[in-house]
């Protein structure tokens, strides 16, 4: 049966990690992954909710050792881990959060597990990197779908290591090898799994246990990795580091994803950056796809093996490391057999801040409050976007008996906080068409017109 | 003679109050956020409950201090629980650290 190693890094002292501006070895990481392993309860099903990055690879790492598989939903809300248990009965939440307030099983992250024994066992073992099966199942990844319960997706081991060494043949041409890769996105997310932990692990370069948030962090992270630096990070980091005019330490790449990159954005980066940004494409579903220049190129090109077709109204994806064919949710134009244009998005998906969901997923939590007897979510196309270039949903609600402060309370009991409504507007009846239909322009008529009622809820 | 028994300057509570309802308006409209900047509860936490942001909007206003008063926000430091408990404890931040 076909294996592929934990990491490809080969020998015991090179570096894997950086931590609190510490380099942390592979001898270190292995001893670190095996003393976890030793602690994990009995549970096939793990939730890794650890923040610092090096903890986060250290459990996925001690769980893919132990037969475990993580689990990565799209939120983490009351309602999300309800349904994430009636999935996995079994599963457990592994957080380095001395607050967390997950309702599973909890174990905590300990930094200091390991003893002079541990040290000793690791230094006098012969070297060798540990050989996970391809087909072992490592992970499973949901999306938020269009009822309540988030939809799994299945990642062997040997398909997350398939398209995380394509990815990295990609970036070879514009990045020098063994980078230190630094993430503005959390390791939960399907982007940050892959580009932040897995594509280090598989390419001999060396995560940074950070996750930094205000573009000052950003620089001051930086500085702390020697080069080649990478940047692994998403628009509105890239358009909050432009508008804070911040200087950064030397760069060799950048990359972003998670949302379209719009010319302009990706060129002012590389002039003011003095180094090439690579947009990557993808999904939950697919892993990463494709990638392109930005600033230079529309087209994008498929990673190898991965090829597009149309069947009747979708666009599928499918070969290299895709478990199974897939449909895209997004409107493609094949160039050629591997490139392709970008036209957009299917008018029932909504990206916030790179979190993606779908009207129909919102509708449903949002009709589901008791008390709400009809509501909708929409995008505003009149709001103007912010510095960070986000612009939310707004949503209408028939709930006579309801204050509006309850509904947001319980919506944010069910989805992410990024998609409550901006404004939620109350209104006495729906403008459904004889269809059952809502059009969205006739709520955005009525929008217009609670807004010329009440200019201040209106920016 | 200590410091404390140093006259205070009589503007500077004035001063905050019109800092933090400047602040106020700048968040609103930055974010735009369905209410009106007075009716921001100037001592209600500005995350979770309260005026209940979340991590984007704490971006965005980081972006707005640093354009508006040359701030520059960090993630790590100490303070940032005090600086985002309020409106009134944000002005103050601000008022003690503008560079314009």
């Amino acid at each position: 049966m076909p294996a592929w190693p934990l990491f490809v890094h080969e020998r015991p002292e090179s570096i894997v990690a950086y931590r609190d501006g510490a380099a942390i070895d592979a001898r270190r990481f292995l001893r670190d992954v095996r003393v976890l392993a030793r602690r994990l309860p009995c549970g096939t099903h793990v939730l890794n909710l650890c923040a610092d990055r090096y903890r986060f690879a250290v459990a996925f790492a001690a769980s893919l050792l132990s037969g475990k598989c993580s689990l990565l939903p799209p939120a983490h809300t009351p309602e999300v881990i309800r349904h994430l248990q009636l999935f996995a009965p079994d599963a457990f939440c592994l957080t380095d959060d001395a607050d967390c307030a997950v309702e599973l099983p909890l174990l905590f992250y300990r930094d200091g597990d390991a003893d002079d024994a541990d040290d000793a066992a690791a230094d006098a073992a012969p070297w060798s990197v540990p050989q996970i099966g391809a087909a072992q199942l490592a992970a499973y990844v949901f999306t938020s779908g269009s009822t309540g319960a988030p939809l799994p997706h299945r990642k062997t081991w040997g398909r997350l290591v398939q398209c995380v060494r394509l990815e990295a043949a990609r970036l070879a041409p514009l990045a020098r090898s063994g980078s230190a890769i630094l993430g503005t996105v959390p390791p939960q997310h399907m982007y940050g799994f892959e580009s932040t932990v897995l594509l280090p692990l598989q390419s001999g370069g060396a995560l940074c246990a950070r996750r930094p948030f205000f573009p000052a962090d950003i620089a001051a992270a930086l500085q702390e990795l020697p080069r080649a630096r990478m940047l692994i990070t998403t628009p509105v980091h890239l358009r909050s580091l432009i508008a804070a005019e911040m200087a950064l330490p030397g760069l060799d790449l950048i990359v972003s994803a998670t949302a379209m990159l719009p010319a302009n954005l990706a060129r002012e980066v590389e002039r003011r950056y003095a180094a090439p940004l690579l947009e990557i494409y993808g999904s939950t579903e697919t892993g990463q796809i494709a990638a392109r220049r930005t600033a230079f190129e529309d087209q994008w090109r498929l990673w190898d093996g991965v090829r597009l077709e149309w069947v009747g109204e979708r666009c599928w994806a499918q070969g290299g490391h895709i478990e199974q064919p897939t449909a895209i949710a997004d409107i493609l134009e094949l160039k050629s057999e591997d490139r392709f244009v970008l036209h957009g998005r299917t008018a029932d998906l909504v990206n916030i801040a790179g979190k993606r969901s779908s009207l129909a997923h919102l509708n449903h939590h949002l009709n589901a409050i008791p008390g709400v007897l009809d509501g909708a979510f929409f995008v505003r196309e009149d709001a103007h976007a912010s510095l960070a270039g986000v612009t939310r949903l707004a949503a209408l609600v028939v709930a006579p008996t309801l204050e509006l402060a309850t509904i947001l309370r319980q919506l944010r009991q069910r989805i992410d906080p990024v998609f409550l409504p901006r404004p939620l507007l109350r209104v006495e009846a729906l403008p459904r068409n004889e269809t059952g239909k809502l059009p969205q322009h006739t709520l955005r008529t009525l929008v217009a017109q609670a807004a010329a009622r009440a200019p201040h809820l209106f920016a | 003679m200590s410091e404390q028994a140093l006259p205070q300057p009589a503007t500077s509570r004035l001063d905050t109050l019109a800092l933090e309802r400047e602040i106020a308006r700048l968040i609103v409209q930055g974010l735009n956020l369905p209410i009106a900047p007075e009716q921001i509860d100037p001592d209600a936490p500005l995350y979770g409950e309260g005026l209940a942001l979340d991590s984007i909007d704490i971006l965005e206003i980081a972006l707005i201090v640093s354009k508006q008063y040359g701030i520059v926000l960090r993630a790590d430091n100490q303070e940032n629980e005090q600086i985002f408990r309020s409106l009134r404890h944000f002005a103050r931040y601000v008022a003690a650290q503008r560079s314009k």
